[in-house]
């Protein structure tokens, strides 16, 4: 149902003292007109409602009033009267506050419009983008009406060890013998997607499998280094299914679902043993048993691992399983294959419009549900340590079919990474997290210091101890270099925005990562442990480095391909660079996105990490949804479908897709203009990393949303695309996801100014204490936002609010001090 | 140490199709930094093809951090360039001197098809993989515990080694035989090593072998060009393990 808002206009006397606003929201449908209007007269003493014309349905061409349309008749007299109530408390506020006393009469129309604004984007904040949206827009408006979208997490009842195991028990099932007349799409082919469609694929149903790299196998994944969280407690250190729920709650700053993530880790445990059946070679002790490793802010060790290589151990463990099934014949994959729009039928997801990227051809897909397992959005900001093609198009077409996007500006920028080099720079390559366990993290205290550094004139070695700035171990004295990553992030940019940045680069950005203690100390006690009690100096060093070869070698011979600088002599240069979403589609506990038969996994939902994801969960999550979540939920909605039959790809609304597809394709081939792709990505990425990166504040999400908007018309009339749509173009899909990324960026700033709160990896500068710490406000952001899309201007997106619910954890501060 | 900038020739092959014939083509390039590396270079170049209305260079790459195997190009005359034990995307333009000539190919192999110009179908690797790279285990959720059956660290770290193969295909553009057995190698190694791969090994070997005929790959004649060329340092024992593996499931096998 769409409906249209009328507003009138704002009056008043010149003497302030009386402010009339009208409403009036109608809803039309084949001659049948729903309309409802109230107009409101505050004054300074009080205020006074005039009912105006009241609910009502007008059947203008005298025909029967059909039921949705009476149904709708009540949704309206229900959001009038929601408008009502939040007029009426948002001007006992102004009252009380006394602002108005010196409002002109221009304030007072902005307040007011302002106050319906936000009435009508259900409760929003008043913010200046709703204000200007007022201002600017014609009085007439498309919104679509809070009761259509029901944000309910259908979170199982029950305490919460046992909301999992009642849920399945519960669940519809599909018998055997109905698999094979359902089809499921699954795109991207992840650590989510191909663990999704491999067990798929096992159960029997008719699985389509997509992805855009030349091979299942190249799917990110592959490049996460550290490892897998898993509550086995192999090492008897106490862990439990509990600790890892409460450390990943705590972790994300209190910003996550309870029952999602406690089923997260309950199933941790059967991910593990499931790898091991397929052969994925983890670590293993003399002993011939799975070794561990311990990671950030947790204190057991839970964290399986294959060397520096465990996302592509474990990718391949999933690929072997999809392979086994596409020789199987029971996946048909794609590859080389780009989902360009989803297909719903009846409100329900029902197939996909795919370009084959060898030829350009647009093919249409049909499905009883859709499986989106596509990954990040960190490539918004160009540089990232995404791979080249990750890119958010997939989950930012079924947002703009109507599943809502939730905590966009959740970011994870991680603290260890090589800094930006140049302008010609593609991407940012990532330290382990593990390197903080020995490396000391300085600047130099002196800012001539700093700047001779960067001159050349002086080296990082040459700096006396007394001269440098340990600024963790300054601040953080309990964790020192061991805080969360957005601790480290944030305190890496402060030194640097004051001047005492190290790397001779644009913008002086980059941090030491010093081994030279470690060298000396591990050194000392290697030669203690061989009986020299008093090593000269040069053999105390010299088992140094070989100590630290053993631990970090691959890593360190990494840093040297890419700087061409020996970190065993010199300091590392470091810099925070952005790595992962925490935000993403919103999601139920059954992973389905408000459009039915439309399901989201991996990091492409929002639900697992809150607003700081911790080390070694990433893999966990998208194995999880895929291997152990998403192939029961989808049985419980697929049971619905047994009777349904194959779906045509013919219908009209296959037809409308696919001509969209086509047409937007032709629009930007045919911009001609003088710019490449690169080129504005480049740009938003600039906005992005200054001013929706690791601090904000609202003068500069203001901005950013107001540059972003121009960016984005100048990309629509300016973009100059070589080549034909018939062939391979790789500029032509940069193209594609790059004019996604440009709407999604701006709803990340959105959402950033929308939460006046600091928390995880969100830092607005207004909300910090004394000493630069974030501030959390549980009283007014305890919940998850999810945007709903209006048009491509994310001024316009529609806020709905998810209140989280803690039950089994009691919220507390998060302090490492 | 030092950054500085760079003038090269770039002599690249252009192909427009799978069908279409190509040629050598030279570019000259000025002002590129010898901190970047070498698809950045790439990236340049293409900026200013852009920049001048000309066709853009098409070549395969993702990650940029050498593990997710998609960069592939011949870089005069040796796969991934003139380094060893790195990817392309891992080359730095400081491994090349001002007014250098750097020649540019596809991989060169009748089992990988030219799309265009520099990316090429590695799909037969899929379709190995496809044959039997694999443990028939369903998911479940109720397998074993996976301690329950100890791994002795030698077999779980060669089987890892084995493992860690890109499926990039530099070995095979390597061969003078254009032999992919490294790469099979790699994987039969990796299960044959470990127990859980140990039900299925006969069948697996032959398998994959038979595919590998299928599509078109040579046959391996020792002379060691992938194992020097492999990014990831695959050793040459892995062939031999496949090769013992092949003769004793042919003289044992059932079928």
């Amino acid at each position: 149902m769409n409906v249209y808002y009328t507003y009138g206009r704002v009056k008043g006397d010149s003497k302030k003292d009386e402010q009339t606003i009208y409403v009036r929201l109608f809803y039309g449908r084949n001659k049948i007109q729903v309309k409802a209007s109230t107009q409101l007269t505050i004054r300074k003493h009080g205020w006074n409602f005039k009912k105006g014309e009241d609910a009502d349905v007008v059947d203008l061409a005298k025909k029967q009033i059909p039921p949705q349309d009476l149904e709708n008749f009540k949704n309206i007299k229900q959001r009038l009267s929601d408008i009502r109530v939040h007029l009426k408390n948002e001007f006992r506020k102004l009252m009380l506050s006394r602002e108005h006393n010196s409002f002109s009469q221009i304030q007072w129309n902005d307040w007011a419009r302002a106050q319906l604004g936000s009435a009508l984007f259900q409760g929003q904040k008043q913010t200046e983008s709703t204000t200007k949206f007022l201002r600017k827009r014609e009085n007439i408006r498309r919104i679509e009406p809070s009761s259509s979208i029901n944000l309910d997490a259908k979170t199982p009842e029950g305490p919460i060890d046992a909301k999992w195991t009642n849920h399945k028990n519960k669940m519809k099932l599909v018998a055997p013998n109905n698999r094979p007349k359902i089809d499921v799409i699954v795109v991207g082919t992840g650590l989510a997607g191909a663990s999704a469609a491999a067990s798929l694929g096992e159960m029997g149903y008719n699985v389509k499998c997509f992805c855009f790299q030349d091979s299942p196998r190249r799917a990110h994944s592959i490049a996460a280094q550290g490892g897998i969280n898993a509550a086995k407690n192999y090492q008897n250190d106490g862990d439990s299914i509990y600790r890892l729920f409460y450390d990943t709650i705590k972790g994300g700053d209190y910003r996550s679902r309870e029952g999602n993530v406690y089923r997260l880790a309950e199933v941790s445990v059967s991910i593990i043993d499931q790898c091991v059946a397929q052969g994925v070679p983890f670590a293993r002790d003399y002993g011939g048993l799975l070794d561990n490793r311990s990671f950030g802010g947790v204190q057991v060790r839970r964290t399986f691992y294959a060397a520096g290589q465990t996302g592509q151990q474990l990718l391949l463990g999933a690929y072997s399983a999809l392979s086994r099934q596409i020789g199987l014949g029971r996946v048909n994959m794609y590859n080389r294959h780009e989902m360009m729009d989803v297909v719903k039928i009846d409100g329900k997801a029902r197939g996909i419009i795919t370009r084959n990227l060898v030829t350009g051809d647009i093919d249409r897909h049909s499905a009883h549900a859709v499986v989106i397992c596509t990954g990040g959005y960190g490539n918004v900001y160009f540089l990232s340590t995404n791979a080249m093609g990750s890119n958010a198009s997939a989950a930012w077409k079924i947002h703009k079919k109507g599943a809502l996007f939730a905590n966009p500006c959740f970011v994870q920028i991680h603290p260890t990474c090589i800094p930006v080099h140049g302008t010609n720079q593609s991407k940012l390559t990532l330290m382990s997290e593990s390197l903080r366990n020995s490396g000391r993290i300085w600047v130099p205290k002196n800012k001539e210091d700093a700047e001779a550094i960067r001159d050349g004139k002086l080296k990082p070695t040459e700096i006396p101890e007394e001269e440098r700035d340990y600024y963790l171990e300054r601040r953080y004295p309990a964790f020192g270099n061991l805080v969360p990553r957005d601790v480290a992030s944030r305190a890496a940019k402060e030194r640097c925005d004051v001047g005492h940045g190290i790397e001779a680069n644009d913008t002086n950005e980059g941090v030491y990562l010093d081994f030279a203690t470690e060298i000396k100390t591990k050194g000392k006690q290697v030669a203690f442990a061989q009986g020299d009690k008093t090593p000269t100096e040069e053999k105390t060093i010299e088992l140094g480095k070989k100590w630290v070869e053993e631990k970090y070698g691959n890593l360190f011979q990494m840093y040297q391909q890419i700087t061409d600088e020996n970190p065993y002599e010199t300091p590392m240069k470091i810099y925070p660079a952005v790595h992962y979403s925490m935000g993403g589609v919103w999601v139920d506990y059954n992973l389905q996105s408000t459009i039915p038969g439309c399901f989201v996994a991996g990091e492409a939902n929002f639900s697992d990490h809150g607003a700081n994801r911790l080390g070694a969960s990433a893999l966990m999550q998208g194995l999880a949804d895929g291997y152990f979540v998403v192939p029961f939920t989808l049985a419980n909605y697929l049971a619905d479908d047994i009777r349904t039959g194959s779906i045509s790809t013919d219908s009209k609304e296959f037809v409308d897709a696919e001509n969209e597809v086509k047409s937007q394709i032709n629009r930007l081939m045919n911009i001609k203009g003088t710019n490449s792709v690169d080129y504005f990505h480049k740009k938003l990425g600039v906005i992005m990393w200054n001013k929706v990166g690791m601090s904000r504040n609202k003068e500069g999400l203001q901005s950013a949303i107001g540059e972003i908007q121009v960016l984005r018309e100048a990309f629509w009339k300016d973009v100059y695309i070589p080549g034909d749509a018939d062939e391979m173009n790789a500029e032509l899909e940069k193209a594609l996801r790059v004019a996604d990324l440009m709407e999604l960026g701006q709803l990340m700033a959105v959402d950033a100014l929308n939460r006046n709160e600091s928390c995880g990896g969100h830092f607005r500068e207004e909300y910090q204490d004394e000493e630069g710490e974030t501030l959390r406000d549980d009283v007014n952001f305890k919940y998850v936002a999810a945007w709903e899309y209006v048009d491509a201007d994310a001024r316009n997106s529609v806020l709905h609010k998810e209140q989280l619910k803690y039950e089994s954890i009691k919220i507390a501060d998060r302090n490492y001090k | 140490m030092a950054a500085k900038n760079i003038d090269i020739i770039l002599k690249v092959w252009r192909q427009k199709n799978t069908n279409a014939k190509g040629k050598i083509e030279t570019y000259e390039l000025s002002e590129v930094s010898t901190d970047s590396s070498f698809l950045e270079m790439l990236d340049q170049l293409n900026e200013k093809l852009i920049g001048e209305k000309e066709t853009p260079i098409t070549f395969d790459h993702d990650c940029r951090e050498g593990i997710c195997g998609s960069c592939s190009l011949y870089i005069d005359g040796r796969a991934h360039g003139p380094q060893t034990g790195n990817t392309t995307c891992q080359l730095h333009m400081r491994s090349f001197n001002n007014g250098d000539t750097i020649y540019i190919e596809p991989w060169r192999s009748k089992a990988f098809p030219i799309i265009k110009d520099l990316m090429v179908d590695r799909s037969a690797f899929d379709r190995i993989q496809q044959s039997g790279g694999f443990v028939s285990v369903n998911t479940s959720g109720n397998t074993l515990d996976a301690n329950a059956i100890p791994i002795t660290k030698d077999d779980a770290d060669k089987s890892f080694e084995a493992a860690t193969c890109i499926g990039c295909g530099a070995c095979v553009a390597s061969c003078k035989n254009s032999s992919a057995m490294l790469f099979v190698g790699a994987k039969v190694s990796q299960y044959s090593l470990l127990p859980q791969g140990q039900v299925e090994a006969k069948n697996r070997v032959q398998n994959m072998v038979r595919q590998m005929d299928k599509e078109g790959f040579g046959n391996c004649t020792n002379t060691g060009a992938c194992e020097v060329e492999c990014p990831k340092g695959i050793s040459l024992e892995n062939i031999a393990r496949m090769n013992r593996d092949f003769l004793l499931s042919n003289i044992s096998s059932d079928k």
